[in-house]
């Protein structure tokens, strides 16, 4: 669509045109598949669940609320929604100073603390989930929201630091200056000049880091024990250990678990490549 | 340096002026005189006690005796070790990480190199198409796991019911059931969902070639073909790098995907090392901590891959 193609140029590449659109299309219908399967799935009556049908006769939209009744599942949405709510928190105020520091002064070390908050967002919890095990048994803080509040906090500060302080470092630090020589605070200038302009970039770390505590499945699976205290994605996956599977209940509340992200990553897509690879893709 | 003709008292005294960038000296009350820590300490304090001390505890774990109920029960020495390597599926279960990290990460590169080069085409419709392609990357790997176990199921999965529709079987199969098919089957799955990220880094990367490039190579007369393998995948390389060290990181690490859909069963048939360790923690905590301290060495071989691919530090710092 450059404005500047010939006309000539432009038709001929019509058929091509077709062929590319299809299978893109295509493409992205086969990506969303698994999942419209399982809003199906969700909204089955539960005596077609056996039925070796592509969509259902009838439609439950009932299961969309029984789910939370028949199950014990809303304790563990509740669990999930504390944990990612409080982890965003956290991550927010422990990331914000710190990346904007690191954006404006160079100052010793800065170089090694860069490294430090690289090498977090690599290891992930899974390797060391069994060291946080016996951390947090020997603590007596398993069972507990607040423990994995810090643990999701601590695993997503990498990703927000790098994002937050590659923005804040776009934003001209004249722009403070001018602030700071009226009266203002380097606080000040941050809190006031600095992050309204930093706002795209304060977006997806929250976005993200909600996102990613929303969707922790191994830490909530290891450090509650619990049934009442684990996060949903642990909750869910009981619920095929537990009994004869009940899947339309069990997608209903997936459905619920995987739309509204879904919707928010939408928000950042455009950002998070670069935070997620420290800056060297952009 | 600060130390070269200073241009006025307030600067020469300030601090961290020195990378060329000024900033004002505003001598204000103690927390100025700290430096960076009441900036950064929140930062390192959480990394400190929630990644950097778990290393530790999982080190100590895998040299102690540890029972059931959790009491220690003294040194264990290396015996913790030698119970792990001594194990009768210790040796299949390497070879099967192995397998499964070098199999998905080659399949998503070289799908994603395509998927990159098709999304980077102007058409109809491609920010909804894109849109739709971060699905699998959004939702919960282990939520994804679920809707592919449930798909697969033998009653009553759409796989299944799909698969005899086609005429490909002829009738329904235990899929997970066994691990000839298990296999393949978690393997589409991680497949599937790490290539959202790695088609967004490609195009990304994409993206940074500058048309001028492109408009040379056809002044030159160089068919499509040959202007991908001599200029697009070249200068793709930092990108598609970058993309290979972050999937084999967490291909290596994806545990949700095996233990929604098979446990790692039957035995630990379908389980590579982080399903192993899990199934051992059951019984062991120590020999399980061991299988972590093994876990944790290959990370860190893969980070330190990572720290030489991704020139983080040839940024202006």
């Amino acid at each position: 669509m450059t404005a500047t193609a010939p006309a000539a140029r432009k038709r001929s590449f019509r058929p091509r045109t077709l062929v590319i659109t299809a299978v893109a299309w295509l493409l992205a219908a086969l990506f969303l598949a698994p999942y419209l399967e399982m809003v199906l799935t969700a909204l089955r009556p539960a005596d077609e669940l056996r039925d070796r049908s592509y969509f259902p006769d009838k439609l439950e939209w009932s299961n969309l609320v029984d789910v939370w009744k028949e199950s014990s599942l809303g304790d563990n949405l509740q669990v999930t929604l504390l944990v990612a709510g409080g982890a965003t928190v956290l991550v927010l105020l422990v990331s914000l100073p710190a990346a904007y520091y690191t954006a404006r002064v160079r100052y010793r070390g800065r170089k090694w603390f860069l490294l430090l908050v690289l090498v977090t967002q690599m290891f992930q919890p899974t390797a060391l989930v069994v060291g946080l095990y016996r951390q947090f048994y020997q603590l007596d803080m398993l069972n507990s929201v607040w423990t994995l509040i810090l643990c999701n906090a601590a695993f997503n500060l990498a990703f927000a630091v790098w994002i937050l302080s590659a923005y804040i470092s776009s934003i001209p630090v004249e722009l403070e200056e001018a602030a700071m020589v009226d009266g203002t605070s380097r606080f000040g200038a941050m809190i006031r000049v600095t992050l309204p302009l930093a706002l795209p970039g304060v977006v997806t770390a929250v976005i993200f880091t909600f996102i990613t505590s929303w969707n922790e499945f191994i830490m909530g699976l290891t450090l509650s024990t619990e049934p009442d205290k684990q996060p949903l994605t642990v909750g869910i996956n009981n619920f095929i250990g537990n009994y004869t599977v009940q899947w339309n209940y069990l997608f209903a509340a997936s459905v619920v678990a995987i739309l509204p992200v879904i919707v928010l990553f939408a928000f950042i897509e455009r950002h998070v490549v670069s935070g997620l690879t420290a800056g060297s893709v952009k | 340096m600060s130390v070269k003709a200073p241009s006025s008292p307030a600067e020469s005294r300030g601090r961290g002026g020195s990378g060329g960038r000024r900033v004002r000296h505003r001598p204000r009350g103690g927390l100025a005189r700290l430096g960076p820590l009441p900036w950064i300490a929140p930062v390192i304090l959480l990394i400190l006690a929630v990644v950097v001390y778990p290393i530790v505890e999982l080190v100590r774990t895998s040299f102690l005796n540890i029972s059931i109920a959790g009491k220690v029960r003294g040194s264990a020495g290396t015996d913790k070790f030698k119970k792990l390597f001594e194990e009768t599926d210790f040796g299949h279960v390497l070879l099967w990480t192995v397998l499964w990290t070098v199999v998905v990460v080659c399949v998503t590169m070289v799908l994603s190199l395509g998927l990159a080069q098709l999304f980077n085409q102007r058409f109809p419709g491609r920010r909804v198409a894109r849109w739709a392609l971060i699905a699998p990357w959004a939702a919960s790997v282990l939520m994804t796991a679920i809707g592919f176990k449930w798909m697969l199921n033998q009653t009553a999965g759409v796989l299944n019911t799909l698969l005899i529709d086609l005429g490909l079987i002829d009738k329904s199969k235990d899929w997970l059931g066994e691990p000839g098919t298990a296999w393949p089957w978690m393997m589409f799955v991680a497949v599937f969902v790490s290539l959202p990220f790695t088609t967004y880094t490609l195009l990304a990367g994409l993206q940074t070639i500058s048309q001028d490039v492109y408009e040379a190579a056809r002044i030159d007369g160089a068919g499509p073909w040959q202007t991908y393998w001599g200029i697009t995948l070249p200068l793709l390389r930092p990108a598609f790098l970058v993309g290979v060290v972050i999937n084999l990181i967490n291909v290596f690490n994806s545990f949700p995907i095996i233990w929604a859909m098979t446990q790692g069963g039957p035995g630990s048939d379908t389980a590579t090392s982080t399903v192993f360790m899990y199934k051992l923690k059951e019984t062991d905590i120590a020999e399980s901590a061991a299988m972590s301290v093994v876990n944790f060495a290959m990370v860190v071989v893969l980070v330190l891959i990572f720290l030489k691919v991704s020139r983080w530090n040839e940024e202006d710092a």
